[in-house]
């Protein structure tokens, strides 16, 4: 029975929206509300038909999109875990880097989109670069602070087990350091997504993004909002991998803090 | 503590240099031509286009209908996670009942909400403010919620078996709890806020630095560009501080503030 209960839990209000939402805009004649009806009706072709399914703009706008995301990402993964163990163990760079990466991190992402552009116009690795470049700040700093908050009774067990560097870092620094920077590549990912949309809306000819905009511009109203639910609907299943992805990472972190407060 | 001054001191003198030092690689790339100048100005050009722009009443014009937007945005998620946070992490069947929708709703980006606040608002204020409500109000909640979880179950039965009224377990219980995480919701919220209003006035184009941004952009004026991509920076930086200012204070009594202070 509480199998039972707790699907319902879950999928009784999306529905109850989703079905408030269908009714309130059933009737309607407003071209900004067009019917949810109309909207879901509209999802399958716009991303869906086309002569081939190479054709569709699934494989033409949608797949480009998530293939410079995840490109960009990745490589502000690298770079900033790695550059981050680095400022995090030494601490006159860390005290020399700190305040200029403090304003680097507080530049809006967007705002580099354009200075991006002057060096690299429009094409797909001003893309990818605007995306990396704005993923890399929270990856950077929570991997340093990370690194600088572990255990110094650690730090000196390590040292007098003569751990090599690279074995403190591989088994000391990064362990250590992991829930910092899986917090930081969380919210890394969702700039990440955000920066995908807006390079494209800029200037760009695919992507979704553009697509987005290009439905709004010419006042294909269902169609816009399917690329708005779209959007969504990638937002969430992104979140979905990178929780599991970090779920493995961060098993031991999960026990170490239910052992602490004295539960299980 | 005095033992610990030159520590301060020297990470103080660190931290000029590095500034300094990218101040003047700043300078010296784009000079000696190894960067085109017209895509990156020395420094020098910057700091001239900044000091041209701060005389202008137009700048400051805008930098009021920034931190208007970003502001309002900010009040409006902050008070709307916190009273939602509490009441629907107070009561489990709201909470069971709700969380798969957070959970949904939350990673949604809002940029992809553009679209739609143009078509409502047009160039208007409240187009930038749905994306910047849509985008900390989540910070926040999703805070508040872990907030009133952690309420201490001993201390939750005490202050029902001495019948504390509602309003009183709020106040002197799951408030003081929720504080912290409040705070860190504010916190994160008010850097997104910031992101999404620069965001929306360099695409919707309403009012404000990043609609400044976005002329200079098309008129080419790449050091004036570069000064305004500098004064978002500092805009950020000084949110950053406020907010952690802002915690600092309002958990003066909490274990994590008064560490930091004996350690």
């Amino acid at each position: 029975m509480s199998a039972v209960r707790s699907v319902l839990y879950a999928v009784g209000l999306p529905l109850l929206l989703l079905a408030a939402w269908w009714v309130a805009t059933a009737d309607s004649e407003s071209p900004f509300n067009p019917p949810l009806s109309e909207i879901l009706a509209t999802f399958g072709p716009t991303w869906f038909s086309g002569d081939t399914f190479a054709d569709t703009r699934f494989v033409q706008d949608i797949l480009p999109s998530l293939g410079r995301l995840l490109v960009g990402y990745a490589a502000a993964l690298v770079v900033g875990i790695g550059l981050g163990v680095l400022i995090g163990a030494v601490r006159p760079l860390r005290e020399f880097a700190e305040p200029v990466l403090e304003f680097f991190r507080a530049i809006p992402p967007p705002v580099m989109v354009p200075v991006l552009m002057l060096f690299l116009g429009v094409g797909t690795s001003m893309r990818v670069f605007v995306i990396a470049t704005g993923a890399l700040w929270p990856i950077l700093l929570n991997t340093v602070e990370g690194v600088r908050g572990l255990d110094p009774v650690l730090q000196d067990t390590a040292r007098a087990f003569r751990l090599g560097r690279w074995g403190r870092v591989r088994r000391l620094m990064l362990p250590g350091a992991s829930p910092q920077i899986v917090t930081g590549a969380r919210q890394a990912l969702s700039i990440a997504i955000i920066l995908m949309v807006i390079s494209e809306m800029f200037a760009a000819r695919d992507g979704l993004g553009f697509s987005v905009v290009q439905f709004q511009r010419s006042f294909a109203i269902p169609e816009m909002w399917s690329g708005v639910i779209m959007l969504g609907l990638l937002g969430v299943l992104l979140s979905f991998v990178f929780r599991i992805a970090t779920g493995a990472v961060l098993a031991w972190y999960h026990g170490y803090l239910q052992a602490q407060r004295g539960g299980a | 503590m005095s033992s610990r001054r030159p520590v301060a001191h020297r990470a103080l003198w660190l931290g000029a240099a590095g500034v300094a030092t990218l101040l003047v690689v700043l300078q010296v790339v784009p000079s000696t031509g190894l960067v085109n100048p017209d895509f990156l100005p020395p420094t020098t050009q910057i700091l001239t286009a900044l000091v041209e722009r701060v005389q202008t009443p137009e700048f400051w014009t805008a930098l009021g209908d920034t931190l208007v937007t970003w502001i309002t945005g900010l009040a409006i998620s902050v008070v709307a996670g916190v009273v939602l946070g509490v009441v629907i992490g107070m009561v489990p069947f709201l909470r069971a009942a709700t969380a798969s929708t957070i959970e949904f709703l939350r990673p949604v980006p809002s940029v992809a909400l553009i679209p739609i606040a143009v078509l409502l608002w047009g160039t208007g204020m409240q187009a930038t403010l749905l994306l910047v409500v849509y985008a900390s109000f989540w910070q926040v909640l999703v805070q508040v919620l872990a907030g009133v979880q952690d309420v201490d179950p001993v201390a939750s039965d005490t202050a029902r078996s001495y019948r504390f009224s509602v309003l009183a377990r709020v106040r002197t219980l799951v408030w003081p709890t929720a504080l912290p995480y409040v705070m860190t919701g504010l916190r994160l919220g008010a850097a997104v806020a910031l992101i999404l209003t620069v965001t929306g006035e360099m695409l919707i184009g309403t009012p404000g630095i990043g609609k400044l941004l976005a002329v200079a952009r098309e008129s080419g004026a790449v050091p004036s560009m570069y000064a305004l991509v500098v004064v978002t920076g500092l805009l950020g930086v000084a949110v950053n501080l406020l907010a952690r200012a802002l915690e600092h204070r309002a958990l003066f009594w909490h274990p994590s503030v008064r560490g930091e202070v004996v350690a």
